[in-house]
């Protein structure tokens, strides 16, 4: 039995980027807000110190920054006819945990989804038709649109000091920036990166053949900055340590580096560390949230009650909050009822390996988020008329940094251990590179997140069980997309190509994304989506839920910025909206 | 574990209080404002560093402080009969600030610094004593005087006093504007800059003719604040120090040691009228003219080695040039601090890491980390050798002894 807590106006579930922009938000409002973390606190001044940060061992290979499995994991199959097992060590994905959540390992790679993408049901049917789209995918409109996106991008952009050059500046396209962006109201914060070898090499091949390459949006900055909270941060080092790694130069931007130092000043918020959401408690009529019951590390159960609640968790735990608290109506396959679990996507990897004679890329100079990419194969940006498929990849050149353990660039046929594989490490180390391409995930109707019937949590909870695979539709885009990656490759005159499209059934062994995303999708009909256009529940309208969880379908694009802005605008309406006259912001 | 502060050469001694209640209640009209004035005046002279303990009530004493010659406690200075200030009165208060002796005749040891103290005007001093009468009354028994034989016979103070300290209240220099008066006023009396800031001789008493020429304690060096372009803050503007006191970092520095407490308890709350004044007072003071000395040659054996060490652990943050980042890297170039004789500071900080403090305006604190775990004594030399000689800056070599020294006495 749980102890009741004394009431609060608002708890929030979760303190990665979605629930501190939330919180200092709220905060600002002056409501009182108390927030959860299951996993403990990170800053950057005490865990990510330069003396000991980039340490490849402790964080690449043994994951420090990850949710551990034994504290909670999912269960994976391909298709519902299935028996899911659970992940006992995470590879496809990367969950993440403790205060900035994934957001402290992730690599910075950030995105503006395009307008098209808010509305790509109805987009695609326009142009090409009903009868044009795969019958196997549910692709649905997000219930927003552009114009009440952008503004909340831009929050974001400001908030996490992004670098990148704008290629569409109030509708003027910009040389030298993306020109398949939407309008931006402002230009990037910071400037573009200094560009590497690789991606200079690519850029320029890339141009050659006419595409319009632009260095890849970044929140690894490019000089010093002063965020919108008054939160300093550094000029990116070019070090290599980011993706799997805290950031100990403060470029990064990450919840810990832009916005908790303001967040932890106010007195009207708290952070309740290691401590586990166990699931949203609703009144007797299930239309109302109570607030949340947690536990600590003694494993006592605590309630804390709230008028407000805010699930701000990862994409896994924000779906398997929802199906444990009873949110919602879990989704059926079968029957394409209920919308808690709907529209699971993810990401979908392909990449062109290639190796040269006569270059060196000094490929340990790198970062997570530094590059140069081009637009011109991604989404609906090329015309997909009798191709058989929808989407697209982002094509770039992105050296994260060859890390000293990982990095082994050999061909195909190198056996995988003895003198001939150090002999090919040592003549491909420095004269290697990868062209990748990540690309769209498009949900379908046996896609879906549910509660496992057999495997569960320590606390004798079920895990969250994962129905995933390719679909046909993601398979063709992906060898059409790595085709064309390849001839860009076969342009920059390597002595060897390797091309790797995605083929064949999702797999949870090697690392793919962490893009993982829908479950608890937003859109204008309550009967396909669980949240509305503010992330707010169709059915307890005083909980919102807000993360990658929203979106219905997955663009070639990478996450995070979009989670950012869909964050700045549930805050803006519970600010703007729903504190005004609590109860359903849109009439379902 | 005790809260303690060491104190150097500079401090010896405590407040000890006596018999007989005679409270100097302020009522009536006045009182709101006295009040508020007294507050102020509190905060200006940060008498919560020592006197309010962490997880202790505000002013209720327990800070310890180590000197040289032994631990001082600062008393609890809440209006409580039995533990605190209750049964003093407004005048045995402004014996205390005026003269360091307290009711009954006790000479107070100079870690209250009243060599400071007794240039502030009695006005200020009933103020102040207003306000600590509206607090709350906590019972907390401090012993202060913790000091061994024959440290703590305050007899000795007798002839301490006589060599050490001059007293009497600020008396303003005509010549001057206002504004330096106002300074001159807070950095030599309430403020108490020179108790971390000039050197002490070997008794722990100020040397006043090097007065805020920077001097060591708490294994920290608290660096030159005269107007020497080399050594102090000579090159910073008046609205850069405004910025430092104010916020905890400006384009050259970030506060971070006993410094970053100094702004985060004291100085970012000063009014915008006192920290222009103590700006231009410090700017039009001492060491203007100061030359630098020549730096070291850039062949220099130790200068190559740390060079290089400099590449691979500074430089990623510091930048190449030495330029930092504001606000967020500390400048090394042409730093205070960087070109003091003395090196305490820079070992300490390369050894042990050290976090900035944090303000409302700077709110990002960011951390050096330490290198003790990875770096030899021999590096440490060589890399400060080498900062403390290049772009700009000349200062004398670091030997590897003194780290050593130094890393021997901050293991805990």
């Amino acid at each position: 039995m749980a102890t009741k807590l004394p009431s609060t106006d608002v708890v929030v579930v979760g303190l990665g980027w979605a629930g501190s922009i939330i919180a200092n938000e709220l905060t600002d409002q002056g409501l009182e807000v108390v927030a959860f973390e299951r996993g403990p606190w990170r800053e950057t001044a005490r865990d990510f110190n330069i003396a000991s940060a980039p340490d490849e061992l402790r964080y690449s290979q043994r994951q420090e920054l990850m949710l551990q499995t034994a504290q909670n994991t999912v269960t994976a199959r391909n298709t519902p006819s299935q028996t899911a097992l659970p992940m006992r060590s995470w590879g496809s994905f990367h969950p993440g945990n403790g205060t900035g959540g994934a957001g402290n390992h992730w690599a910075g790679i950030t995105f503006r989804f395009q307008p098209e993408e808010f509305r790509l049901k109805s987009h695609l049917t326009e142009k090409y038709g009903a009868g044009a789209i795969p019958a196997e995918l549910t692709l649905q409109d997000w219930g927003t649109d552009w114009s009440e996106m952008e503004p909340f991008y831009t929050a974001f952009d400001q908030l996490a000091g992004l670098s990148g050059r704008a290629g569409n500046l109030k509708g003027q396209i910009r040389e030298g920036g993306n020109p398949f962006e939407g309008p931006r109201s402002e230009e990037y914060p910071t400037g573009p990166m200094r560009q590497p070898y690789g991606p200079t090499l690519f850029a320029q091949a890339a141009k050659d053949l006419g595409y319009k390459p632009f260095p890849v949006p970044s929140a690894l900055i490019s000089e010093a900055y002063t965020n919108s909270l008054g939160i300093t941060m550094g000029p990116c080092t070019f070090c290599g340590f980011c993706t799997n790694y805290g950031c100990a130069n403060y470029s990064k931007a990450s919840a810990i580096t832009t916005i908790l130092p303001v967040l932890t000043r106010k007195s009207n918020f708290r952070a309740q560390t290691n401590s586990e959401v166990l699931r949203v408690t609703l009144d007797a009529t299930g239309k109302r949230a109570t607030g949340v019951v947690y536990v600590d590390t003694s494993g006592k159960e605590w309630e804390q009650p709230a008028d407000l609640v805010i699930v701000t968790a990862f994409t896994f735990e924000n779906v398997r909050l929802m199906l444990l608290s009873g949110v919602g109506t879990p989704y059926d396959p079968e029957t394409q009822t209920g919308t808690t679990g709907r529209n699971y996507a993810y990401q979908t990897a392909n990449s062109v390996q290639l190796f040269f004679d006569d270059k060196n890329f000094n490929p340990f100079i790198g970062a997570g988020a530094l590059g140069m990419g081009i637009d011109d194969f991604n989404n609906d940006n090329f015309d997909h008329s009798g191709l058989g498929f929808f989407g697209g990849g982002s094509i770039r050149v992105t050296p994260i940094g060859a890390a000293p353990i990982g990095y082994r660039p050999t061909p195909p046929g190198t056996p995988l251990w003895g003198s001939n594989w150090k002999r090919q490490t040592v003549k491909n180390y420095l004269s290697s590179m990868s062209i990748g391409c990540e690309a769209s995930s498009y949900t379908t109707r046996t896609n879906y997140l549910s509660l496992d019937p057999t495997y569960t949590d320590r606390l004798g909870r079920p895990l969250l069980r994962i129905t995933f695979d390719f679909s046909q539709n993601d398979l063709k885009m992906s060898q059409y997309c790595t085709d064309k990656v390849a001839g860009i490759a076969k342009a920059m005159n390597p002595r060897q190509q390797v091309a790797h499209p995605m083929t064949g059934h999702w797999n949870t062994g090697p690392y793919q994304s962490s893009h993982v995303v829908g479950g608890f999708v937003m859109g204008a009909d309550p009967k396909t989506s669980a949240v509305n256009k503010y992330l707010q529940s169709w059915d307890v309208p005083n909980l919102f839920v807000v993360g990658a969880s929203a979106f219905p379908q997955n663009p070639g694009y990478n996450p995070t910025g979009t989670v950012g802005a869909l964050a700045f605008k549930a805050a803006d309406a519970i600010r703007r909206l729903y504190l005004k006259n609590p109860g359903p912001l849109v009439s379902a | 574990m005790p809260v303690s502060k060491r104190l150097g050469g500079a401090a010896f001694a405590a407040l000890v209080v006596a018999a007989i209640p005679v409270g100097a209640q302020v009522t009536g009209d006045a009182a709101f404002s006295q009040v508020e004035k007294g507050r102020d005046l509190a905060v200006l002279g940060d008498c919560a560093a020592c006197h309010t303990a962490p997880g202790l009530p505000p002013f209720a004493g327990g800070v310890v402080l180590q000197t040289p010659f032994g631990n001082l406690v600062a008393p609890n200075i809440t209006p409580d009969i039995e533990t605190g200030v209750g049964r003093l009165s407004l005048q045995d208060f402004q014996s205390v600030m005026s003269k360091g002796i307290g009711k009954g005749g006790y000479h107070l040891y100079g870690a209250m610094p009243f060599t400071a103290y007794t240039k502030v005007s009695a006005q200020d001093n009933a103020a102040i004593w207003a306000y600590l009468q509206t607090l709350e009354p906590v019972k907390n028994k401090i012993e202060p005087n913790q000091l061994p034989f024959p440290f703590n016979i305050r007899a000795s103070l007798i002839g301490w006093n006589l060599l050490n300290f001059t007293q009497g209240e600020f008396k303003p220099d005509p010549k001057q504007s206002p504004d330096w008066n106002r300074g001159a006023y807070i950095v030599e009396g309430l403020g108490h800059c020179g108790t971390c800031h000039t050197p002490k001789n070997l008794i722990g008493g100020d040397k006043n003719s090097q007065f805020l020429e920077g001097a060591t304690l708490q294994g920290w060096f608290a660096p030159n604040i005269t107007a020497d372009p080399h050594k102090g803050i000579g090159a910073w503007s008046e609205d850069e120090i405004v910025q430092y006191l104010k916020t905890g970092a400006n384009r050259f520095d970030i506060a971070s040691g006993p410094m970053a407490e100094v702004v985060e308890k004291s100085s970012q709350h000063w009014s915008e009228a006192d920290l222009k004044a103590v700006a231009v007072y410090l700017k039009a003071g001492r060491n203007g003219e100061a030359k630098a000395p020549a730096p070291l040659p850039a062949g220099d054996k130790l200068m190559a080695a740390g060079q290089a060490v400099f590449a691979d652990r500074c430089m990623g943050c510091h930048v190449a040039t030495g330029a930092g980042v504001p606000k967020l890297f500390p400048r090394l170039a042409q730093a205070p601090l960087v070109n003091s004789d003395d090196p305490t500071t820079l070992i300490r900080v390369v050894l042990a890491g050290s976090r900035a403090g944090t303000t409302r305006a700077a709110s990002t604190g960011p951390a050096m980390p330490s290198f003790a775990w990875n770096l030899s004594d021999q590096d440490v030399a060589a890399v400060l050798t080498y900062v403390r000689n290049s772009w700009g800056n000349a200062a004398p070599a670091v030997s590897a002894k003194d780290v050593a020294s130094l890393r021997t006495s901050l293991q805990p």
